[in-house]
């Protein structure tokens, strides 16, 4: 082969290669992609929908409920509306009542969610994102962002503030 | 005091470097040796300040000197000393001081050792990473200060997340940091060599070692960290696809890459546009995942915007180094020699394959990881990209190369064979088809593409090793004829063969774990015995626990096979009440083969725990097969061309011929 046709094959593997990511990616990204919800959202929203979603928000307080079994029962929260949430399974070590959740499942036929995997937030000085974003709309972030402030600012002495 | 000396260091530090990116350059550029020759002081000098400035922290942290906000937002006087030192790199401030020292560490390496570099790409080398430097010192200075006080001190601190709080993690992030900060040294010779317009063999041959010792400390780092995940996080995964470890494979990836692609400048002086191009983004990537991690950003794209000037800077930066190297590359590229010519069929194409094939890998891992930040940041709606999609991207693109590595190394440079290849690979393509019909026969009825998987497994494993067969000869030559080929192939081979078959092993961890781990999540009360995988599990007793700066309950699990006694198991829970925060502490005993995972979770208050228990066949393969791709990393490190260093221009000096030689003999 000449040159330039040498050249020419390499790049046509090359094209064909990156052709071939590109449909991956658009082809993954169409199946995939998990959205974020509020309760408000989920309850205005019509149910018996079969993606997976990612519902988000506060663990209501006295919600939980434990078993049969390995099954968990408790209610999300963003202090407007809440969603009945089921889960089988271990709950992370930061899951507790008051506190930011995220649950990823799908919404069954009666309203209530059912629960795949459940996160917790990530440490102590951060709310999930979306749990911030959910509170955010329905416009109970300021109260929340007080209280958890003046968790923190009780339980350790931050600078300038100290006794 | 001692602090104040440290932020000292650091502001002196950033003038060195200022110097030292400057003055050498205009010193290359004139022929002018005395100021090329500055370079070399001035890197020892801003690894000597920026050591004390990291000291100075280190000093802070282990005396527990809460005057000093890093230190008490992330330490506490209860705290085991290993640990308090280890929160120097558990926080933004400090793992940035802990970059920069190992980027001008390994500067003061080009700068002490480098003796057989030519003087204006030492210079230039040098220059270029002295900007590296100066850039992260303005950014460390300005905005994230690891000195700052706090008047009046707290009593006491915040402590360090106890998730943290393990051998494993306090040593992962300064092994990513190497690997990170390694790929900064292919970046600076790749820019150097574009300023200097010169691309050739020699040059490869300097590169190559960064790159892979580079590599095999960032592998090192992500090997530590999914065993982590493995052992810590009681999920019984060791991957998540999460974009903290995504940030860690992106520059893998790219720098697997590009320690192939130096391959083919070395040997055949071609491909050298596409090298110098990969390791421009190689080390962008690292840059990309080094701020994706500490920024904050992919807690939140809001928590970007908390502190504005250190986001305005970090794109900045960003900016700066990854646009400003592609511009220069867009500008110079053109003008590097043409190298080597070669077939389509040929080692050289077979590489070039491996490269699109990892760098579309790469590119499709960064869209998955960009793009809900991407969506959040102009407003979009909020999405989740997970595991499904980066199975379904990354698995398809790496199937075709793991055929290929096998194939790769049968092919001659220029133009090979194809069918001479395959004849000789028949003993591996036996022993995957072999491999695939076990598997099949093990787990009837297992997923057919995990089936393949463990094929393609034995194929990568029995490949490399019929590769080395067939250059020693053996079982064709005599033994002494053997013998003596063994000890002339060049280490670098052996490392090839190791790396290789390691990543076989890998897979075929990654595959028997997705595919057949056993798990049991369920209530056991005390005595109930569980059946796992033939393995009977017993919950004995479940018990209080208590360390030096937490409580919690373990329980005590006997693992029995018919009448033999495997192991005691003590999953525990712990509660760490400075932090606030409970973990959960998992019980692995491994079978080798196998490893039996125990995690404890709540009590139902009626006497029972919820428990899980995991049977993980092949697990411990993953890390195996991880580090011996290191060890072959490293016995490539040690082969003899890179000890002897660049063909000299000028006489040799004594003494050892680089840092990157160190391993070996």
């Amino acid at each position: 082969m000449k040159p330039k046709r040498k050249r020419l094959a390499l790049v046509v593997v090359g094209l064909v290669i990156l052709g071939g990511a590109a449909a991956l990616v658009l082809n993954a990204f169409q199946e995939n992609i998990v959205f974020f919800v509020s309760p408000s959202d989920l309850t205005a929203q019509a149910s018996g929908r079969a993606q997976a979603l990612r519902l988000g928000g506060l663990v209501e307080q006295g919600s939980v409920v434990r078993g049969p079994g390995t099954e968990v029962h408790f209610k999300v929260t963003d202090l407007k509306r809440d969603v009945a949430v089921s889960y089988d399974g271990i709950l992370p070590d930061l899951f507790r009542e008051g506190q930011g959740v995220v649950a990823e499942g799908k919404l069954q036929p009666d309203g209530s969610f059912l629960a795949t995997t459940v996160l917790a937030k990530h440490d102590e000085k951060y709310m999930p994102p979306e749990v911030a974003a959910a509170l955010k709309k329905s416009g109970h972030w300021q109260d929340e962002e007080q209280k958890r402030y003046g968790e923190t600012a009780a339980g350790v002495p931050a600078g300038g503030r100290a006794p | 005091m001692i602090t104040e000396i440290g932020q000292f260091a650091l502001v002196l530090a950033l003038l060195v470097a200022l110097v030292q990116a400057s003055v050498p350059l205009y010193g290359a550029r004139h022929g002018n040796a005395p100021l090329m020759a500055l370079a070399r002081p001035a890197a020892q000098a801003q690894f000597a300040l920026v050591l004390i400035a990291f000291l100075a922290l280190m000093y802070a942290f282990a005396t527990s000197d809460f005057s000093v906000f890093v230190v008490a937002e992330n330490s506490h006087s209860t705290m085991p000393l290993i640990y308090k030192l280890a929160g120097v790199w558990g926080n933004h401030e400090g793992s940035m001081v802990l970059w920069v020292l190992i980027l001008t560490l390994f500067g003061a390496g080009v700068a002490s050792f480098g003796g057989n570099l030519p003087p204006a790409l030492q210079a230039r080398v040098l220059a270029v990473q002295a900007m590296i430097g100066a850039g992260f010192l303005a950014f460390i200075l300005l905005t994230s200060d690891p000195l700052a006080r706090v008047l009046p001190p707290p009593a006491d601190g915040r402590g360090l997340n106890p998730l943290l709080q393990d051998p494993g993690l306090a040593s992962h992030p300064p092994m990513l940091y190497l690997g990170y900060v390694g790929f900064s040294m292919a970046f600076s010779f790749a820019v150097a060599a574009l300023i200097e317009g010169r691309v050739d063999a020699a040059w490869a041959r300097w590169v190559r070692p960064w790159t892979l010792a580079a590599w095999c400390a960032l592998t090192l780092g992500i090997a530590m960290g999914s065993w982590w995940a493995y052992y810590t996080l009681g999920w019984g995964g060791f991957w998540f696809w999460d974009p903290v470890e995504n940030a860690s494979f992106m520059p893998w990836l790219a720098g697997t890459a590009l320690l192939h692609s130096a391959i083919v400048v070395e040997k055949r002086d071609a491909l050298k546009s596409w090298t110098i191009l990969l390791a421009i983004l190689t080390f962008s990537l690292s840059l990309v995942g080094t701020f994706l991690v500490r920024s904050g950003v992919l807690t939140s794209v809001h928590a970007f915007a908390t502190d504005p000037r250190r986001g305005v800077f970090i794109l900045l930066l960003l900016a700066v180094a990854i646009g400003g190297s592609l511009a220069l590359y867009a500008v110079r590229a053109p003008a590097l020699q043409p190298g080597g010519l070669f077939a389509p069929l040929s080692r050289e194409a077979a590489l070039l394959l491996n490269n699109l094939l990892l760098a579309s890998a790469a590119a499709t891992v960064l869209i998955g990881t960009l793009y809900p930040l991407f969506l959040d940041a102009v407003g979009g709606p909020k999405i989740s990209v997970g595991a499904p999609y980066f199975n379904l991207t990354f698995g398809p693109l790496m199937t075709p190369l793991l055929v290929v590595v096998v194939v790769g190394p049968f092919l001659a440079w220029k133009r090979a064979d194809l069918a001479g290849a395959l004849q000789r690979l028949w003993a591996a393509a036996v022993a995957a088809l072999a491999g695939a019909l076990v598997t099949l026969y093990l787990h009837s009825g297992g997923p057919l593409l995990a089936v393949l998987g463990m094929g393609l497994a034995a194929w990568l494993v029995v490949g490399a090793g019929t590769e080395l067969a067939e250059r020693l000869r053996l079982l064709r030559a005599p033994w002494p004829e053997v013998w003596q080929r063994a000890r002339r192939l060049p280490r670098a081979s052996y490392g090839m063969t190791l790396a290789h078959a390691g990543l076989g092993i890998t897979l075929a961890g990654i595959i028997a774990m997705t595919s057949w781990k056993v798990e049991h999540i369920q209530i056991m009360r005390p005595g109930e015995t569980v059946d796992l995988a033939g393995y009977s599990v017993r919950l004995e007793r479940v018990e209080p626990a208590r360390g030096p700066n937490y409580e919690g309950q373990r329980a005590v699990f006997t693992v029995t096979r018919g009448s033999r006694f495997v192991a005691t198991l003590f999953p525990a829970k712990r509660n760490f009440p400075v932090a606030g925060q409970d973990t959960t502490e998992t019980a692995i005993h491994t079978l080798g083969i196998a490893d039996i995972y125990a995690v404890l979770g709540d009590g139902d208050g009626k006497g029972g725990w919820t428990v899980r228990l995991y049977y993980n066949p092949l697990a411990p393969f993953i890390w195996f097969g991880g580090v011996i791709m290191v060890l072959g990393g490293l016995v490539s490190l040690s082969d003899r061309r890179y000890r002897i260093g660049a063909p000299a221009r000028r006489p040799l000096p004594a003494g050892p011929a680089g840092l990157a030689n160190a391993p070996g003999d």
